[in-house]
């Protein structure tokens, strides 16, 4: 193999490139220069401080913040502003830090919005429930069930979500978007609020979700006892600006993260 | 239809003939990915073979032992049938068992295959191999997270199930050679005291009884039964999968262990068993939720719940009851009962079953009184589970029933013995307790004290060894008196004493929720447990219910002087922590009657109040001392020829 082809190996590697990034919301500066790249199928953790602008990475990552300086490479190619529609139909899902789920609608049924973007529509087949809109529903489904199952839920597959106990509803989320079957998946706090069970359940899941499917994941996560023993690599952020970036262990032992922790004495 | 259960003498004689008279019929369900997928009597024989054909392959022999664990899977009922077709010998290990446990019944059966439900019992066993050097193969149901395992001794059944070369399989050969006195299976006690010792059962053993049992229960292939308890209890074996064999009826099995009411509801199983804290648990929750109710529903529930108290058992046991008060009770049941047992998934409940410990009178009534036919079984796993069952139309909640058909009982010392086709062939490489627990008669030492009452139903009383004598001669049963006590809901642990003594005093605690709950509502103000265990008010209520009890005790001829004299109520709750009780709750006599030997000796001593000081263990571990002087409180006792209104 010569030394261009593995450069190119190498390239498509890396699932997402951000250059040199710099976003801010009028005079507040939330990100300065940073760079950060996403390889495909490792677990990235992002770290740092309150207000070290972790989730306004994330939304850069997912594409609602459109950053005023920098790139954003997906899959080798420059990304420019799109919709969130289209952020889906990209591969990307993610949940959110404050739950967000139908609250009116059962674990089931929040899982399946996950589908919508797959699915095709004929109206006149839906409303007869005959040829390919009943196919198509009973694929839909087949494939909720797994993640239900893979989730542990059926106890609550028919139970509103709004009277689940919060570690459950933080499942559901990740069941529907798990549904999206993505590519990127991005968690902003899995575990926040938590107790240790959960959590434990939750890493889990994070984990076998990355073996079983090779989904590429980045969260963001105050626990650090969980995020240096699940995280393939952890990038620190504060104020903005991104002080390290590697393995937890190196990462650990930094000077400047451990600053931005404890402060400066 | 009546078969020949002697040309059929085996499970797998047995399963060959359900794949013709039941074909197409379903034999097991499981619900997969929301959707109850049956697997009919000739697809569970065809798979049954598929298995014993790979097993074999492994090496699996005649009276090769094979281990079981996991919840109840059809992959693992499978199993079970695949080894009894090759005369190989099933051990189901309770799925529970810490990887210690699991190591001694592997190692003492000689366990060279096992078959494993998921990851977790894939890790349990490979954290043990190497200790365990018969064991070659372990064949998990569930691959989720085993993907990357190489250990090369870890198989997937799916493997064998799905492989396509081995078609049409004959194993008849194997099959014609099994015979009735071939071992069955192999369950391990649960050894409360000492090791567990291996059971065997052979097929004689479980076909002789069962057939019994399905025949007196009229069981056919349209009954459902819902598959829950471990399948290393001998319930469910008999339960499930005899009855299932004999009957054709289907096994269903539950999504996962959370989703078991969901299922339940689904279902509508016509066959239930349970212990009673399941049932106890059940009652709870409803009238716990019933409280919430609105005032109307609660008014409506609370007055067809004393039509049902008063009319529904003697309706259910076709006894003569007024017209009118049977267009009520329909009412009820159209109303109240019909729905609270469909949201308990009893609606079709048509036999239901507890058995292993005594279980409350009112609890028990309350089932029957819904119309549910709920009855008490005595049993061991030594016996393949029958000793005694209450039979439609007589039934008596302080009994566990006539004795089986075909059983013999006798009673010597007050312990009960037992003998019939269902006494187990020994115990596994335990030759001296064989021959400690079955005499060279064929009797069987259950060490339970009992009685056999007026109308020949047998009464469990205590566990002989605990059972002693007042000085008046007469049986003196703690265990018994202090079920009776806990039965009411506000006691929640009773010590009695009584033998070598001329009557009979107990310590009393207070259940807290449930009393605090009623001072509560009685405007009674207290500070913590031990106040409240001191109130007056407290002592009142706990003296009603023990003259309850004496009231009850003064019409048994037997029991009559084991009426409670004195009483006080302990100032700290019996704990584990402070070795007052076992850690799975049984009160630890001898330690407590040690510790507070002072306050036994007040009860004897016609005190009026003790004064005591104890240590007490908190959770974090650090000791301290808590005392109190408490009151003791003097009892009426009734002759026994007082009549009681």
């Amino acid at each position: 193999m010569s030394i261009k082809d593995k450069n190119t190996a190498a390239q498509s590697d890396i699932l997402m490139n951000i250059k040199d990034i710099s976003l801010s919301f009028g005079g507040l500066k939330a990100l300065l220069n940073v760079n950060l790249h996403i390889k495909k199928g490792e677990i990235l953790a992002i770290i740092g401080p309150n207000g070290a602008g972790k989730s306004s990475m994330l939304n850069v990552i997912s594409g609602i913040y459109v950053p005023q300086k920098g790139t954003v490479e997906w899959k080798g190619k420059l990304r420019k502003k799109i919709a969130p529609h289209n952020i889906a139909r990209m591969g990307i899902a993610r949940t959110f830090q404050n739950i967000a789920l139908f609250r009116g609608m059962t674990a089931l049924e929040n899982i399946l919005t996950g589908r919508n973007i797959l699915m095709k529509r004929n109206l006149f087949h839906e409303m007869f429930y005959i040829g390919k809109g009943r196919r198509q529903e009973e694929e839909h489904r087949k494939k909720v069930e797994e993640i239900i199952d893979y989730l542990e839920i059926q106890s609550i597959r028919k139970t509103p979500v709004a009277r689940l106990p919060y570690g459950l509803q933080k499942r559901v989320e990740l069941g529907r978007a798990l549904a999206l079957e993505p590519e990127l998946l991005l968690l902003d706090e899995p575990m926040a609020g938590m107790n240790v069970e959960e959590k434990e359940d939750m890493c889990r899941f994070i984990l076998d979700v990355n073996d079983q499917f090779g989904t590429t994941i980045v969260l963001i996560e105050h626990d650090m006892g969980v995020v240096m023993d699940i995280s393939d690599r952890v990038a620190v952020l504060d104020y903005g600006i991104k002080i390290a970036d590697g393995t937890p262990d190196k990462v650990r032992s930094e000077q400047k993260v451990i600053d931005a922790y404890l402060g400066v004495g | 239809m009546p078969r020949d259960y002697i040309s059929l003498d085996t499970f797998p004689k047995i399963l060959r003939d359900n794949s013709h008279v039941y074909k197409g019929k379903p034999s097991i369900r499981e619900k997969e990915y929301g959707i109850w997928q049956p697997i009919s009597w000739d697809n569970f024989f065809n798979k049954a073979l598929l298995l014993a054909d790979g097993f074999r392959k492994k090496g699996l022999k005649r009276t090769d032992k094979i281990a079981i664990i996991g919840d109840n899977r059809p992959n693992l009922y499978l199993s079970i049938a695949a080894a009894q077709i090759l005369g190989a010998v099933p051990v189901p290990c309770y799925q529970d068992s810490v990887a210690d446990e699991i190591q001694y019944i592997l190692e003492h059966a000689e366990v060279k295959i096992a078959i494993v439900e998921n990851q977790e019992q894939v890790d349990k066993l490979l954290e043990i191999k190497n200790r365990l050097p018969l064991l070659n193969s372990i064949f998990y149901d569930d691959p989720r997270g085993l993907e990357k395992y190489n250990e090369k001794e870890v198989f997937s059944l799916a493997v064998i199930l799905n492989n396509k070369e081995s078609t049409n399989i004959n194993l008849d050969e194997e099959i014609n050679k099994t015979s009735k006195d071939d071992i069955a299976i192999m369950l391990y006690t649960s050894g409360t005291t000492g090791r567990p010792k291996g059971v065997l059962l052979s097929y004689y053993n479980i076909i002789s009884v069962t057939s019994v049992a399905c025949e007196l229960e009229k069981t056919t292939f349209n009954d459902e039964v819902v598959a829950y308890l471990p399948m290393a209890w001998v319930g469910d074996n008999i339960f499930c999968v005899a009855q299932s064999y004999i009957s054709g009826f289907c096994i269903n099995c539950p999504e996962s262990r959370d989703t078991l009411t969901i299922d339940m509801r689904e279902i509508g199983p016509t066959y239930y068993f349970a212990p009673p804290r399941v049932w106890e648990g059940m009652l709870t929750q409803l009238m716990v939720r019933m409280q919430d109710a609105s005032k109307i529903k609660l008014w409506i529930f609370n007055y067809f719940m004393k039509i049902a108290k008063k009319w529904g058992n003697a309706i259910l046991d076709n006894k003569n009851v007024p017209i009118t008060s049977r267009l009520l009770y329909g009412l009820g049941y159209f109303l109240v009962y019909g729905p609270l047992k469909n949201n308990l998934g009893l609606t079709r409940v048509r036999m239901a079953y507890t058995a292993g410990e005594a279980m409350g009178p009112d609890t028990f009534l309350f089932y029957r009184s819904l119309g549910i036919n709920l009855k008490v079984l005595y049993g061991q796993t030594e016996a393949t589970v029958f000793v005694s069952l209450h039979r439609d139309g007589d039934v008596d909640p302080n009994t566990v029933g006539p004795v089986f058909p075909g059983v013999d009982i006798k009673i010597e010392d007050g312990e009960v013995f037992y003998k019939g086709p269902g006494v187990f062939k020994g115990y596994y490489k335990n030759e001296a307790a064989t021959k400690e627990t079955v005499d060279a008669k064929g009797w069987v030492k259950t060490g339970d004290a009992g009685v056999i009452d007026s109308n020949g139903h047998l009464k469990i009383i205590d566990r002989a060894k605990d059972v002693g004598k007042l000085n008046s001669g007469k049986m003196f049963a703690p265990k018994y008196l202090e079920n009776k006590l806990k039965f009411c809901g506000i006691i929640k642990e009773a010590v009695a004493f009584g033998d070598n003594k001329n009557f009979v005093t107990c310590f009393v605690n207070i259940d807290l929720e449930a009393v605090a709950s009623w001072a509560e509502r009685n405007n009674i103000a207290y500070s913590g447990y031990i106040d409240l265990a001191a109130q007056p008010a407290i002592y009142d209520l706990i003296s009603k219910e023990i003259d309850k009890v004496n009231k009850d005790l003064s019409q048994d001829p037997e029991l009559y002087d084991s009426q409670i004299k004195r009483f006080l109520i302990l100032h700290k709750e019996l704990d584990a922590d402070d070795g007052e009780l076992t850690r799975t709750n049984k009160v630890r006599r001898s330690l407590i009657s040690d510790r507070y030997g002072k306050l036994v000796k007040a009860l004897y001593n016609n005190e009026e109040h003790c004064f005591i000081e104890t240590e007490v263990t908190f959770e974090d571990g650090r000791k301290g001392s808590i005392s109190a002087d408490l009151k003791i409180q003097d009892m009426d006792v009734y002759d026994l020829k007082d009549k009681v209104a």
